[in-house]
């Protein structure tokens, strides 16, 4: 191939740049195009992630993602184990977000088993949950700016929130990641005297923090210039590749699992669910932003209307549990998405079969689509903006 | 204009690093080894054994019943329990070891425990040397006495300490009657230690 032939092609269409005819008809690589291993040890792969990309110049013309190297055999020791063991085990999935994965996981048992949740215990599912929204795209946001290469101040000032709930989970469940907090039929321990008053407290003085970023980035120059455009998914083939949670609602599409299943009691609660326009990474951004307010709206009427009572099922039996034969699949709207666990029991206290729906993991099948084109800079952006835990791709 | 979002963005940073000399809410780490953040009452980490009174090794509450071991989700605990000169089972461990380097924290083998003979210490400056046989925590290193355990955790404590004293009130008067009706009254729990052995309550 020579220069002149490749002037107007990179010109003309460098979005749907393709292998020319003689590569693929070889299947390798003549020395125009440059593969390249990013990972896994890579510091904007976000964990031990690695892409297989195919470089024209910077633009990528393809590119795999290869995922694995964090493979736990966290569904096998499940079937191996009593459904209660399984809990701190959900835990190190997304591992953000534990109070989430316990709920999920917790709720697919409640229906295998049929155990009622009190009230007080939905309320405080509710209020762990929503404290995990906020800390989760706080950081998630402060990592996406590292990778546009902000070096490291939203990050310090995210994680100088996300501290702030760690801190709350901490005085709640003894843990500040690792919170194997929830259990069948409601919550393990009750919440510390003064717990709800320092929970209203982080809750009154989030929104400071949100303006504080907000005006920090959402309006720089730089930012709109390197995320606007970027990474756009389109609105139905987010739909086809199964796309949930934020990354599914910046590509304009209304589904929110807290609105469409009404699992808990979420529709108690007057929010509303942000959607973005564009569908691409600035949309993500801004997406997250809006939905941290709304977590707002839910957590403030939480906190002041939780009732006294019991926080567990006192029929629940939490050790030997034993559901009757049958199968149960269990979904929330974890921040990351739609995280569910389908459970198939034999009668016996582990299940015959346990299986988990990871969003990080089908977020992630759509990388290639919306990266092609793209440079290498902003796949980092656009693997930024989906929002992965390594710990639940690879489970 | 061009500039106005970066300018806004770097004023942003000039008062969080202005605020950083005088506002609290602005400046919240601590310089660790010096000082420390205090820790909630709820803090775990690794779990520990309870005994009662000051011997160890007879006042510990375990009775070597298994029920952790099996539970445990990393499977991290290994338990023998003693046995008497005929070889019968004595409701007490031989051996008690957990390797905290697989320990994964969940507080399970709390929550199972029927005799509130395990609990979770709060201590987490545990660097060693040895890699395994350092992590390897025998029967000697976990047993810890109660006033340890309430010092740690006072209100779980005291609630624990509550359910046994309970649990034994409960006992005693389950064995009285069935003593003859004159002496019931005048016998003393000491005579009686051939009910099983519940966990003993200091006074």
């Amino acid at each position: 191939m020579n220069s002149d032939s490749l002037g107007p092609a990179l010109a003309d269409t460098p979005a749907k740049f393709q292998l020319t005819p003689k590569d693929s008809d070889t299947g390798e690589l003549d020395g125009d195009l440059l593969e390249v291993s990013m990972g896994p040890h890579h510091p904007s792969t976000h964990g031990v992630f690695r892409m297989d990309v195919v470089l024209d110049g910077e633009r990528i013309v393809k590119l795999k993602p290869v995922f694995g190297y964090l493979h736990r055999n966290h569904e096998k020791i499940a079937e191996g184990t009593s459904y209660l063991a399984s809990i701190p085990y959900t835990d190190r999935l997304d591992y953000f977000n534990s109070m989430t994965n316990n709920w999920a996981y917790c709720l697919s048992v409640e229906k295998l088993a049929g155990l009622q949740v009190p009230e007080r215990a939905e309320y405080i599912r509710v209020i762990t949950a929503e404290l995990s929204r906020l800390q989760n795209h706080a950081s998630l946001l402060g990592f996406l700016m590292h990778d546009m290469g902000t070096m490291g101040t939203p990050l310090m000032y995210a994680f100088r929130e996300r501290e702030k709930i760690l801190d709350l989970f901490e005085s709640l469940s003894g843990s500040r990641m690792m919170c194997n907090y929830h259990r069948f039929g409601g919550c393990r321990v009750d919440l510390p005297p003064g717990w709800l008053d320092a929970a209203k407290k982080v809750v009154t003085e989030f929104p400071r923090f949100l303006d504080e970023f907000e005006n920090l980035l959402t309006t720089n120059e730089i930012v709109m210039a390197r995320s606007q455009g970027v990474g756009v998914l389109p609105k139905e083939l987010a739909v086809n590749a199964s796309v949930t949670g934020p990354m599914l609602r910046a590509s304009g599409v209304n589904y929110d699992i807290r609105k469409v299943d009404c699992y808990g009691i979420y529709e108690r609660f007057p929010f509303r669910v942000p959607l973005g326009d564009h569908g691409d990474v600035y949309d993500r951004y801004m997406l997250r932003i809006l939905e941290m307010r709304e977590s707002l709206k839910i957590l403030e009427p939480a906190l002041r209307d939780i009732p006294d009572g019991p926080i567990v099922d006192p029929k629940a039996k939490q050790r030997g549990l034993k559901p009757k034969p049958g199968e149960a699949y269990g979904r929330i709207e974890a921040p990351k998405g739609e995280l569910g666990f389908y459970l198939i029991s034999d009668g016996s206290t582990n299940p015959y079969r346990y299986r988990v729906r990871p969003p990080s993991l089908i977020n992630l099948t759509i990388l290639e689509d919306m990266c092609l084109g793209h440079t290498v800079a902003d796949a980092v952006i656009v693997l930024g903006s989906v929002d992965i835990v390594l710990g639940e791709v690879d489970r | 204009m061009l500039g106005t979002g970066i300018i806004k963005g770097l004023v942003e940073t000039a008062r969080n690093f202005t605020g950083s000399y005088h506002d609290p809410a602005r400046l919240t780490t601590v310089q660790y080894p010096e000082e420390k953040h205090p820790l909630p009452e709820n803090a775990r980490n690794f779990p520990f054994l309870v005994h009662d009174g000051d011997d160890p090794e007879k006042g510990l509450r375990c009775v070597a019943c298994l029920i952790c071991e099996k539970e445990c989700p990393p499977q991290c605990i290994y338990i023998v329990a003693e046995r008497d000169e005929k070889g019968k089972v004595i409701r007490h461990p031989k051996l008690f070891d957990i390797d905290i380097s697989v320990c994964m924290s969940c507080q399970i083998c709390l929550e199972v425990c029927p005799f509130d003979a395990i609990k979770m210490d709060t201590e987490f400056e545990l660097s060693k040397h040895g890699r395994f046989e350092d992590l390897l925590l025998h029967k000697q290193q976990l047993a810890k006495s109660n006033d340890y355990y309430r010092q740690i955790h006072p209100t779980e404590a005291a609630e624990v300490d509550a359910r046994l004293a309970e649990a034994k009130a409960k006992q005693t008067a389950k064995v009285t009657p069935a003593k003859p009706v004159g002496q019931a009254s005048s016998l003393s729990q000491s005579q009686s230690p051939a009910a099983p052995p519940a966990p003993a309550v200091p006074a």
